[in-house]
């Protein structure tokens, strides 16, 4: 028994380590998923969330390290025997066999009395509702419904951590933000910890408790969804996490760290949330569109002149696309407010809302 | 615009005249070509139903006008294929001892190598697969005399176990790449799935991969079935007189030199012993399609 295993702790990861010749596809990664607890791991392609997913799920060996499910040491148990279930993107249905048979091919194989399964099917197909449906083969089921299927697969198995590899992605827009929301319907019902990967940020927002973002194998952040949005550790998961992007502005903070510098502008940095700025010559302010308004004369020390470029509106929301020194940046204004193109304006920037980071080791300040 | 009422404008799909200039190619190509390769086979059966006056009287081209099938019977029944006199059925039976084991055996065995390749990779199983790639490409004439040999060494020269191995290991490198191809080209979410639901090695092979790869296995039966029946080599090598396959019976029948030439009794001796991959043809026209292009394409 190892020690130091938290007891409240549904999944641990310990310096896993994952290696394909001499790339290190995950680094010393250390996971720590409390129980019930719906984690998101999120990050561009390649970034390794997928991969420590299938670690997890046993169907990639680790190079180092250890996972514990419950409480118990599965780093070399089969999959089948690590108590969790599996949704994948394409759903991954037997073609051959009904949703009756797809959703009864694990506990078969378990070895479960007949009217077992039957009783588990019956219930995962209610919550589920895909009673209507058991009798068909997955060839005659949308694409909606097959994911349904494919969750239902793993319901019937009743473990304790379900694993979720990019389970939307495959659908189109509208079924995707209603499946989400069935999603988080479901955990609310079940109580399960449940591991969720997805490239998709609104995905990742909306469901999560946690929200692990990844980059070349390593978690860069690992927060509730509001810190990550509204205090991102570093400048990738600042520019990563928000659509339209952060704006960046590249200069120095002066004065103590009384205030930021670059070029014309100049911000007055009281009321900054975060650490102690001090003097750095080389810092980067990240403003978020949302966290800017547009007025029309100067306040010192506040705001940022501009000269408005073109508008996108976006139905009740107007991005709105400006020139600041040469350098474009985006604010989100409600369309009735939107600028003329061509004007020259101010950027009236929350302190409060924006954050610092240091140019040389790109952390949050 | 001219406001014009859809009602008189031209709608619907562009009418087409039949005769275009590229489909008269086309057809008058097709039609060519299926004359050359028909006109062999009308010959062989208004031959194989005349008798040798009207052979030897008569032109080769032009239909009799009183077919009689005693060619076929004697074919079948009493032609002589060098000691015995027992015609061809003796050829089909011993081709149908020969062809079935062989392709059960290297169908059953490529598929579970292949689905091996494909989805457990082990140590050296890239290094595997390109030896099995470059094997396909070894002429199979300069193995026969180290076969013979150990076959001789075995025991079992000369005889329908030594035909039998030898043709199943000569299906195994093409059957396994086919299977190995295929079984890769299935999602492997799929194969993930059925190991988080507790399937092992074999269990995913039946349960889930057999019952998706009805084409494979389809196409892997007519190749080795065609293959196999269509030998002369491995049959007059290693089979042995009494288990001559029956293309071997059917050489021996022409080359007997018993009298004159029995043209007749050859032509339906010659169709009797295609009749089987013919009929394999007629029945699975599209696999057989997809089988060569599978074998050409995907090696």
């Amino acid at each position: 028994m190892n020690m130091n295993a938290s007891s409240n702790s549904s999944v641990s990861v310990r310096d896993l380590t994952l290696s394909f010749g001499a790339t290190n596809v995950l680094q010393n990664l250390n996971l720590e998923v409390a129980e019930g607890e719906f984690i998101v791991l999120l990050g561009p392609s390649g970034c390794g969330k997928s991969t420590l997913l299938n670690c997890l799920a046993g169907l990639l060996e680790l190079t180092k390290g250890q996972i514990w499910i419950k409480g118990k040491n599965v780093t070399w148990a089969e999959p089948s025997e690590r108590g969790i279930g599996m949704v994948f993107q394409s759903y991954a249905l037997y073609p051959q066999m009904t949703v009756r048979g797809n959703m009864s091919f694990g506990l078969k194989i378990a070895g479960m009395p007949k009217d077992q399964i039957e009783q588990r099917v019956q219930r995962a197909s209610e919550i589920l509702q895909i009673g209507p449906l058991l009798d068909r083969k997955p060839g005659a089921l949308s694409g909606g419904q097959r994911q349904r299927v494919a969750i239902g697969r793993a319901l019937v198995r009743e473990v304790d951590v379900f694993l979720f590899d990019e389970p939307l992605s495959n659908l189109d827009a509208k079924l995707r933000s209603e499946l989400r929301v069935e999603l988080k319907r479901l955990h609310n019902r079940l109580k399960n910890t449940m591991i969720y990967v997805t490239h998709d940020q609104i995905e990742a927002l909306t469901l999560a408790d946690r929200i692990a973002i990844m980059r070349g194998g390593i978690i860069q952040q690992l927060d509730e969804p509001h810190t990550i949005y509204n205090r991102p550790a570093n400048l990738f998961v600042a520019g990563f996490i928000g659509s339209p992007a952060m704006n960046f502005i590249k200069g120095a903070t002066i004065n103590g760290g009384k205030a930021f510098q670059s070029g014309e502008i100049n911000l007055d940095l009281s009321g900054y949330e975060g650490g102690a700025i001090m003097d750095r010559p080389k810092a980067i302010i990240g403003l978020r569109p949302e966290h800017i308004t547009i007025v029309d004369t100067a306040i010192p020390g506040q705001t940022i002149p501009a000269v408005v470029e073109i508008d996108e509106p976006m139905g009740a929301d107007s991005l709105v696309w400006l020139l600041v020194d040469g350098r474009q940046m985006s604010v989100r204004v409600p369309f009735e407010h939107r600028p003329k193109a061509g004007a020259q304006v101010h950027l009236k920037v929350d302190i409060a809302k924006s954050s610092l980071f240091d140019e040389t080791n790109e952390l949050r300040i | 615009m001219a406001n014009i009422p859809l009602a008189e404008g031209p709608s619907g799909a562009k009418p087409k005249p039949f005769f275009t200039a590229p489909r008269v190619i086309v057809y008058t190509v097709l039609i060519t070509c299926a004359a050359f390769f028909l006109f062999p086979l009308y010959v062989m059966i208004i031959t194989s139903l005349k008798n040798i006056q009207e052979i030897q009287s008569g032109n080769i081209f032009i239909p009799t006008f009183s077919p009689t099938l005693d060619a076929w019977a004697k074919a079948w029944d009493s032609a002589c294929t060098g000691l015995y006199c027992e015609g061809i059925k003796v050829g089909l039976w011993n081709s149908i001892k020969i062809t079935a084991p062989s392709t059960v055996v290297s169908i059953a065995v490529a598929s579970v190598t292949g689905y091996s390749l494909a989805n457990w990779p082990f140590k050296f199983s890239e290094g595997f697969f390109a030896v099995l790639l470059l094997s396909n490409f070894i002429p199979y004439i300069v193995m026969i005399y180290p076969l013979v040999i150990i076959t001789r060494e075995m025991g079992i020269y000369s005889t329908l176990p030594a035909v039998i191995l030898v043709h199943t290991i000569f299906g195994l490198p093409v059957q396994t790449l086919l299977f190995r191809n295929y079984f890769a080209s299935l999602p492997l979410e799929l194969f993930k799935a059925a190991r988080v639901d507790g399937a092992g090695y074999w269990g995913i092979f039946f349960r889930i991969f057999v019952p998706m790869a009805t084409p494979i296995f389809t196409v892997s039966i007519i190749l080795q079935v065609t293959g196999i029946w269509n030998d002369f080599l491995f049959g007059v090598i290693f089979a042995g007189p009494t288990n001559y396959p029956m293309t071997v019976q059917l050489n021996n029948i022409v080359n007997s030199a018993t009298g004159g030439k029995a043209y007749n009794v050859d032509m339906a001796a010659t169709i009797l012993t295609g009749l089987v991959p013919l009929t394999i043809y007629f029945v699975s026209g599209k696999y057989f399609v997809r089988g060569i292009a599978a074998g050409a394409v995907k090696g």
